[in-house]
């Protein structure tokens, strides 16, 4: 289908004003996004769309007064613009009254890579999840994308949206079903597990075929949703795992990796098990190029992934 | 000092019984709790007293009645008037001011929409009031619905760049059922206004920001009556009010004083004045 190839953010668009059309309380703020953006929800329904200037500040305060009110605010912005710039406002305005907004952030990751590390949201799922009351997903392609803003409607609380580049390779199947807070079993339990969140899942595919060329079997969960995760799959996923990896275009810290050890930590009833995070380092990137490229950088790549894991496996107890 | 003649009459003018009444409630929550905003909270009264006595619809036995208008206390602070006035109107009860941040209260050191009747928003971090308000002034819009918001900030919170997001978005959406009432009281937590973060020229600010504006003394209650039952002040705007107040007014000895913004620690003796300053303890 057309959409399918389509980018993410499209799929996410196409899907607000899906739902507008169809919900009365679905309202649309944009800061000052690139020209064109949701026309045909501007021409019909002009007084559900806001395009409001440069102030994440006030457009989340204002979704959150929309909120209190009964609407459902959905808004789209560059990811650190929500995460960084207006931290306070998602924390108090968003969390602590717990509404129902959904901030889809565009360029999760590394994707503005060529744009500097201004614009990069590499801490972005490790800020949200701190966050009472929020929910974090990444998915991983923009047809999974569709099935996430199809459940977003009815989602109680404030929900965090991570996009990702546009034209990201299709690997989500619709017969896995989508619900947000379940993880999506990919691949059956294997002597290596990897546990994967957003545009990953791709790489973790293809380091699996790699790996399993080689004789060794790889299991996938897909964690899209980061917060809250979905505990059980995670430990049952990890129980038979001689090594767990965790793939994540995000710090090491905080996020996906940070979430999965802290799961494994929390049951007594079991060592954890060696464990492989693999993502960006505590550090702003220095370079420029693109998301590919730095995923080359921080061994991100499927071959590179599927090397760790070929390495680390001798060590293992 | 900006506005002499303003600051001059907040300064001068006498309080009536209600004032007194009011704010010996707020002594009492002052006491229950052994702390408190003590400035901010004197120097609001008058505003909130005009808008729950004279202005805004509301049903105390039904906080949530959807035709009411909306009122948020951005200065958070603040919150001691507001409680008094809820407590005054009948949303809770008198004895909940005694237990003012106290473990298991209702009533905090800054208002909690999740756990206070006719509290619409949690604030306290400041600069989040006015962006709120302009998402409620458009949602009455878009259901076609009379209601009225009213957001009022401090003086020192108008530092805050949201506050100014805010003002251009409530501008650009002509939102002429939004009042953004200032409590101008001149002090902020370290000092002067004038000296720590100047705001003016302050309502050059608002207009700028194409809010229609008025001046008034915050301790007039007619003059606050009159102004705030005349709104909006222009068709397709939204308004600001500048409220010229005094700090601690009614208690000679903290009116204008930085150092009676908080108090985190009340003596008896320190309560046992402000009693005295403002009639004496009620016997009811």
């Amino acid at each position: 289908m057309p959409w399918e190839a389509a980018t993410m953010r499209k799929a996410a668009l196409e899907m607000i004003e899906t739902l507008a059309r169809r919900d009365p309380r679905v309202v649309f703020l944009g800061s000052d996004l690139g020209a064109g953006t949701l026309d045909g929800l501007r021409r019909d329904r002009p007084d559900r769309f806001f395009m409001e200037g440069i102030n994440e500040a006030n457009f989340i305060g204002m979704a959150a007064g929309l909120a209190m009110e009964g609407f459902i605010p959905y808004l789209n912005t560059i990811a650190p613009f929500f995460t960084r710039r207006a931290l306070e406002q998602i924390a108090v305005d968003l969390c602590l009254h717990n509404l129902p907004v959904r901030l889809i952030a565009s360029g999760g990751g590394v994707v503005y890579a060529p744009l500097g590390a201004t614009h990069l949201a590499i801490e972005d799922l490790a800020v949200m999840r701190a966050l009472p009351n929020m929910t974090v997903v990444a998915v991983s392609d923009a047809a999974e994308m569709r099935r996430l803003m199809a459940e977003s409607l009815d989602w109680p609380g404030p929900l965090y949206i991570r996009l990702a580049k546009g034209g990201d390779k299709e690997v989500s199947d619709a017969a896995r079903g989508f619900a947000i807070g379940k993880a999506i079993p990919v691949r059956p339990p294997a002597a290596v597990q990897m546990i994967t969140t957003g545009v990953m899942l791709a790489q973790a595919l293809e380091a699996a075929d790699l790996l399993a060329a080689q004789g060794v079997a790889c299991g996938i969960l897909h964690a899209h949703t980061v917060k809250p995760l979905d505990e059980a799959m995670v430990r049952a996923a990890a129980a038979p795992a001689r090594l767990v990896v965790t793939l994540e275009e995000h710090l090491r810290n905080g996020g996906l990796g940070s979430a999965v050890l802290e799961c494994l930590a929390d049951d007594p009833t079991r060592p954890i098990p060696p464990l492989l995070r693999l993502g960006l380092p505590d550090a702003f990137p220095k370079e420029y190029g693109s998301q590919d490229s730095m995923f080359q950088t921080f061994g991100l790549k499927a071959a590179q992934i599927a090397e760790r894991v070929r390495a680390t496996l001798p060590g293992l107890p | 000092m900006s506005h002499p003649p303003f600051h001059n009459a907040a300064q001068a003018i006498p309080l009536d019984a209600r004032a007194r009444f009011l704010r010996r409630l707020a002594v009492e929550t002052l006491e229950g709790g052994g702390r408190g905003h003590i400035g901010s909270t004197l120097s609001l009264m008058e505003i909130l007293r005009v808008l729950y006595d004279d202005v805004m619809r509301f049903r105390p036995e039904e906080p949530a009645w959807p035709d009411r208008d909306r009122f948020i206390l951005s200065k958070g602070h603040g919150c001691i008037a507001q409680y008094v006035l809820l407590a005054d109107k009948g949303f809770i009860p008198r004895a909940a001011l005694r237990d003012f941040c106290r473990q298991h209260a209702i009533l905090g050191g800054h208002p909690d929409a999740n756990k206070i009747p006719g509290v619409e928003a949690s604030t306290g971090a400041l600069g989040h009031g006015l962006p709120i308000g302009v998402g409620m002034a458009l949602a009455a819009r878009l259901r076609g619905q009379a209601q009225r918001v009213f957001v009022v900030m401090g003086d020192g919170e108008t530092n805050e760049g949201s506050v100014w997001e805010a003002a251009m978005a409530a501008g650009k959406h002509r939102l002429s059922n939004l009042v953004a009432l200032v409590d101008y009281n001149k002090l902020q937590s370290y000092g002067p206004t004038a000296e720590v973060q100047d705001m003016e020229p302050f309502a050059d600010k608002w207009r700028a920001f194409n809010f229609a504006v008025a001046e008034v003394n915050g301790h007039d209650v007619a003059a606050l009556r009159a102004l705030l039952t005349a709104l909006p002040l222009a068709e397709g705007r939204p308004t600001a009010v500048i409220c010229h107040t005094i700090k601690g007014k009614g208690l000679p000895f903290a009116e204008g004083r930085a150092d009676w913004h908080h108090k985190s620690k009340l003596s008896a003796a320190e309560i046992e004045a402000m009693y005295d300053a403002l009639g004496g303890r009620d016997h009811a």
